[in-house]
């Protein structure tokens, strides 16, 4: 208990007696509420987040993102040899 | 130039999240470096007993905290960027970057709840030797916190220990040793840190010079600096060597990312170094024109460096994208034939699941998995796209070596002239010192330019550029918070130089 206390008494009269600690304290909070508070909260919403329910939605919009828009491209042809029969989808 | 500018929502993002690097990366390495200075002065002052070095260990302190108090979480803004403008990119990296950074967020907290706290406020109230371990464990925690993040930037340059899950659309760790110890993270942890530590002794040696100009605290200023240039010498000789490291590295894995470093258009065996040069910016990939308006090189030093063995062939950017039989370099045709069966089947597995072809679906995803380490190409229209913009990275990487070269010499100078006790009768050398902690700094955006420009077109290399990383949000959304973190930043970089002048203007009897 008595060493409880004490870590007690290092944190409050460690900030009691702040001097320049004071201002970055200020700063700090300041800053923070400006970062949670106004830039996370109203400019960068999570996209993925706010768009979609659930994770299976999310999945299915990314591989949706990084394959219908390439899709209109030239078809590739089975120059590597890696390609397999039976891709018939488009 | 400017009409030349491609202000897409992609490039304003990109210059967005450079933004906010840019200016973390001012506050960082002087936390980092200047965490163990402290630890170094500290030490003195329990090892001698000393008052005039617990003195100095106070003062410096006070600068920690400024930098730090100023500088903490502005990295987590580039977490926000993530998950708003580069939607699909963290999604699909969000099982590889899950773990370090939680671990590096739990480790920040605990280390700074703990042992900060007794660094600052338990002078006097706990044992010396307690309150010396408290100042280690902060630097040596703040270096591995930075350790995860710089894990997570070197897998996106070289990404390993993991599998693609076509069903979540994401890359899942199956390895993380081989993730935290992939070479590209390790050389990118040790360069990094060891910059770090150069740049706060020249932040050190600065302020000390100022001092030295001004006649005061002389003593402390000597004392200041004759640590602080031995601490930069130390890392110097690291930077190197880690700097060689990681230009070996990227030789092997991202040999168009060296390429751009050097202007290296025509592969050559052996290669010479440009030592410096002036680049013509008319040149285009496979035109033929020469590269170089004006060039001093070291002939063969290239093959040295990239491969450690004198003569051999270093590739060009001409033989990155056009290919290279003769040397075995594949070009980037035939890797964006690869990558667009890549994108395809996997549009082909999602129908075929969606469909309930289980026979279909396993065609599909036996043609991507052969196909998949080329996934990226599959999205770039024209072969030229593989290449970084080259005179950027070109002249980066030579600012940053030649300011880099500078600075051990100032701290040698420094060094000698302590050590002789002249230190003070140096005006020319205190001038140059006054500028040091800039010139540090000028490098170390300069690497930080080299190391991610250079990779472009890639979010992750070779897997998903750039362009089908992002989010899809209008360029008017990323404008307005681009300018909205132009004045954020600039505030808090006003902020911590008005402090930290004061700070210093005070001197340390006012800590």
């Amino acid at each position: 208990m008595p060493r409880l206390q004490k870590i007690i008494a290092l944190y409050r009269d460690g900030f009691r007696h702040m001097v320049l600690g004071r201002t970055l304290w200020k700063i700090v909070i300041i800053k923070l509420i400006i970062m949670f508070g106004v830039l996370k909260l109203f400019f960068f919403p999570d996209f993925l987040q706010t768009n979609f329910a659930n994770d299976q939605e999310r999945a299915d919009h990314v591989l949706d993102s990084i394959t219908k828009p390439y899709l209109e491209q030239p078809r590739p042809t089975p120059a590597t040899g890696a390609f397999v029969a039976g891709s018939s989808h488009f | 130039m400017l009409e030349q500018m491609d202000l897409t929502m992609v490039n304003w993002a990109r210059a967005q999240f450079a933004l906010t690097a840019m200016y973390h990366w001012l506050f960082v390495p002087l936390t980092l470096g200047l965490s163990f200075l402290l630890a170094f002065y500290e030490t003195l002052y329990v090892k001698t007993g000393n008052e005039e070095w617990k003195r100095i260990t106070k003062f410096w302190m006070g600068l920690f905290a400024i930098n730090f108090a100023i500088g903490v979480a502005t990295g987590i803004i580039l977490e926000f960027e993530f998950g708003t403008n580069w939607s699909n990119y963290s999604w699909m990296v969000g099982d590889i970057f899950g773990a370090p950074l939680a671990i590096e967020g739990i480790f920040a907290f605990f280390l700074e709840a703990t042992f900060f706290a007794v660094m600052f406020f338990g002078w006097d109230r706990v044992s010396k030797k307690f309150h010396l371990f408290s100042t280690w464990m902060v630097a040596v925690g703040s270096n591995l916190s930075a350790l995860w993040i710089l894990v997570a930037n070197g897998w996106m340059q070289h990404p390993v220990g993991m599998r693609f899950n076509p069903d979540a659309a994401r890359f899942e760790m199956q390895d993380i040793g081989a993730v935290i110890f992939s070479p590209v993270a390790v050389s990118k942890f040790a360069h990094a840190t060891s910059s770090g530590f150069l740049l706060a002794s020249l932040f050190v040696i600065t302020i000390s010079s100022w001092y030295l100009l001004k006649g005061r605290h002389q003593e402390m200023a000597k004392k200041s600096i004759l640590v602080a240039a031995v601490f930069g010498l130390f890392s110097s000789a690291f930077v190197g060597f880690t700097g060689d490291e990681a230009a070996y590295t990227n030789a092997q894995l991202q040999p168009m990312k060296l390429a751009a470093f050097e202007g290296l258009y025509d592969g050559a065996a052996p290669a010479g170094l440009v030592a410096m040069g002036v680049m013509n910016h008319s040149k285009q990939p496979g035109d033929g024109q020469d590269p170089f308006l004006f060039e001093v090189k070291v002939p063969g030093l290239l093959s040295l460096l990239a491969n450690r063995t004198p003569g051999s062939f270093v590739p060009g950017i001409n033989d990155l994208i056009y290919g290279n039989e003769s040397h075995g370099v594949m070009g980037v045709q035939e890797k964006m034939a690869r990558g667009k069966i890549a994108v395809a089947q996997l549009a082909n597995y999602k129908a075929a699941k969606k469909a309930g072809d289980p026979v279909g679906a396993q065609a599909a995803l036996t043609a991507f998995n052969a196909n998949q380490d080329y996934l990226g190409f599959g999205y770039l229209n024209r072969p030229e796209e593989a290449a970084p913009p080259v005179p950027l990275v070109f002249y980066s990487f030579h600012i940053m070596v030649a300011v880099g070269t500078l600075l051990p010499l100032i701290c040698l100078l420094f060094l000698y002239f302590t050590y002789k006790d002249t230190i003070d009768r140096q005006k020319w050398l205190l001038g140059l010192g006054l500028t040091s902690v800039f010139l540090a700094h000028l490098a170390e955006q300069a690497g930080w330019v080299v190391a991610e420009v250079g990779r472009q077109p890639w979010a992750i290399q070779n897997l998903l550029p750039v362009t089908v990383a992002r989010s899809n949000l209008t360029t008017a959304t990323v404008q307005t918070t681009f300018f909205m973190f132009l004045v954020l930043f600039t505030t808090l970089l006003i902020a911590e130089i008005g402090i930290m002048v004061k700070q210093i203007n005070h001197g340390p009897e006012e800590n």
